[in-house]
């Protein structure tokens, strides 16, 4: 198994710790007084999301994880699972409803999504930061009421619900903001 | 490696408003110690001897002979001009400073880079609180900041991690670790009080230090004394002071160690720990020591890191902001 010493530590690497993969996304290096150097590692736990920061002695090593990140695109759902392929081996790889949580409800089909691979796993998908999708029902907005700041819930083409202004109507495509599940903006009548 | 990655290296990491700060952060050091009679002086950055510290690792080179075949005797860079220095007032300098390069071998980060420039200096009858209060006003004109705060080590450790850091013992340093959930190295010896100690500074007391005004932490344990005396207070205690700002250190001083014996004794003992630590052992015996044996005058002598003085002016985040060729472009 490759390691890696605290001298090749940095940000960007992929490290496997109690047997979990993570994304080094801070590396620092302290010396306080003539002391001893201290090295921490803050790290994104790459299944959970979770944050955790450890710190090594100078010579101590840590297991690199066998982690790539993949363009795919989602195919279909299957009862609980999520099919998606990956665009340059055609190979398909499936997660789970407890995998994807709510990114399910961006899921249409032929969605570009990147997808992280674990020990050749798939272990975690990410959909574009912005997906447009079509509102298949909504209740119809108050006449005349053109307000921003009127909302009201919609259903999209995937079955999922979002927050729309009062202005949307059932066939209009909207803007998603997938990190955040915010509406962005209408993008067609 | 891609075209924009070579092109990358060639150019400096520090922008030229940096590097011009740097300039005439210079002439104001120079300025402040010509001012007060300091003697500016230049010393080898090649030495047969070096500081034998038991976490700072000498730079060794190999020197080679006229005809390129490596010569059997290598030479240190110093980690700090130190040695040459002391010589010097140990040979009737009275007040004198230095801009040098200085070298530690594995110190890179955001703050440290294995090359730096350091300012040094000494002045001979300088007490305890004379050696203090200089660094105090140089803190006082370079970084323009309000009068320093002074703190010592015992109550900085009682303020900030509500332990006494002279008697706790070890086990209880672990737990306060562990409640603060703060991650202990693995191979970390949970014997080695200093380590502890040091994980302990840096985790919870030096993010605390010096955020409206500089911090001078003063009267460290007698087992970090390095160079400085150690004073025989009830606990023991070493006369050595570092300056903080914002939670960095910025400089280090002493109530200078005069006495050779006790030098050797320090050497032997941190080798013997140096060894225990898989490290290698560093001269005992040194032109130092020899020039000590002679007379040393007492004096305070103070290191200031110029590289982090110019980060604090710029608002630099990183050492490489302020240094034109960092390790990894050198």
């Amino acid at each position: 198994m490759a390691t890696y010493k605290t001298s090749d530590f940095r940000k960007g690497l992929k490290i496997q710790l109690d047997g979990e993969p993570y994304l080094v996304v801070e590396s620092t290096f302290r010396k306080p007084g003539k002391g001893n150097a201290i090295y921490t590692l803050r790290m994104k736990n790459l299944i959970r999301g979770t944050l955790l920061e450890r710190n090594y002695k100078g010579g101590e090593s840590v297991e690199a994880a066998d982690v790539e990140e993949i363009d795919v695109q989602y195919l279909y759902r299957q009862g609980d699972t999520f099919v998606f392929m990956d665009n340059k081996t055609y190979e398909q790889y499936e997660l789970s409803g407890d995998q994807i949580d709510d990114l399910w409800r961006y899921l249409k089909e032929g969605l570009a999504c990147s997808m992280i691979l674990w020990n050749g796993n798939p272990i975690t998908m990410t959909p574009p930061n912005h997906v447009e999708l079509q509102v298949t029902q909504c209740e119809p907005g108050a006449k005349g009421d053109t307000a921003t700041n009127v909302t009201k819930p919609a259903i999209v083409e995937t079955g999922g619900e979002f927050i729309v202004p009062g202005f949307i109507k059932e066939g209009n495509v909207i803007k998603i903001d997938s990190r955040t599940g915010d509406y962005v903006e209408r993008v067609s009548n | 490696m891609s075209t924009e990655q070579n092109r990358n290296d060639v150019l400096p990491s520090a922008p030229w408003a940096n590097l011009r700060l740097r300039s005439d952060c210079l002439k104001r050091l120079r300025c402040f110690f010509a001012a007060r009679d300091f003697l500016e002086v230049d010393t080898p950055l090649l030495s047969a001897d070096t500081v034998v510290d038991r976490f700072i690792e000498p730079m060794k080179v190999s020197i080679p002979d006229s005809e390129g075949s490596a010569h059997s005797k290598g030479m240190f860079l110093q980690t700090s001009p130190e040695f040459a220095m002391k010589r010097l007032l140990a040979a009737g300098a009275d007040a004198i400073y230095q801009v040098a390069h200085a070298f530690r071998a594995s110190e890179q980060g955001p703050w440290h880079n294995p090359e730096f420039t350091m300012v040094e200096w000494y002045r001979v009858g300088d007490d305890y609180e004379a050696g203090m209060s200089l660094l105090e006003t140089v803190a006082d004109e370079l970084l323009g900041t309000p009068p320093c705060q002074r703190l010592t080590y015992q109550s900085a450790f009682e303020t900030f991690a509500e332990i006494e850091p002279f008697s706790t013992p070890h086990k209880d340093l672990v737990a306060v670790l562990e409640k603060r959930c703060i991650s202990i190295p693995q191979s970390l010896n949970r014997d080695d009080r200093d380590q502890l100690l040091n994980l302990l500074l840096a985790e919870l007391i030096e993010p605390n230090l010096g955020d409206e005004v500089p911090v001078i932490l003063y009267d460290y344990p007698a087992s970090q004394a390095a160079l400085a005396k150690v004073r025989e207070d009830d606990i023991p205690v070493a006369e050595r002071f570092e300056l903080y700002f914002r939670g960095i250190e910025l400089a280090n001083g002493y109530h200078e160690l005069l006495d050779a014996e006790v030098l050797m004794q320090r050497n032997r003992s941190i080798n013997d720990q140096r060894s225990r630590d898989g490290r290698s052992r560093l001269p005992e015996k040194s032109r130092l020591i020899r020039a000590m044996e002679q007379g040393l005058p007492p004096c305070c002598g103070v290191a200031l890191g110029f590289d982090r003085l110019v980060m604090m002016l710029a608002g630099a985040e990183s050492i490489d902001r302020v240094i034109a060729f960092p390790i990894d472009r050198a």
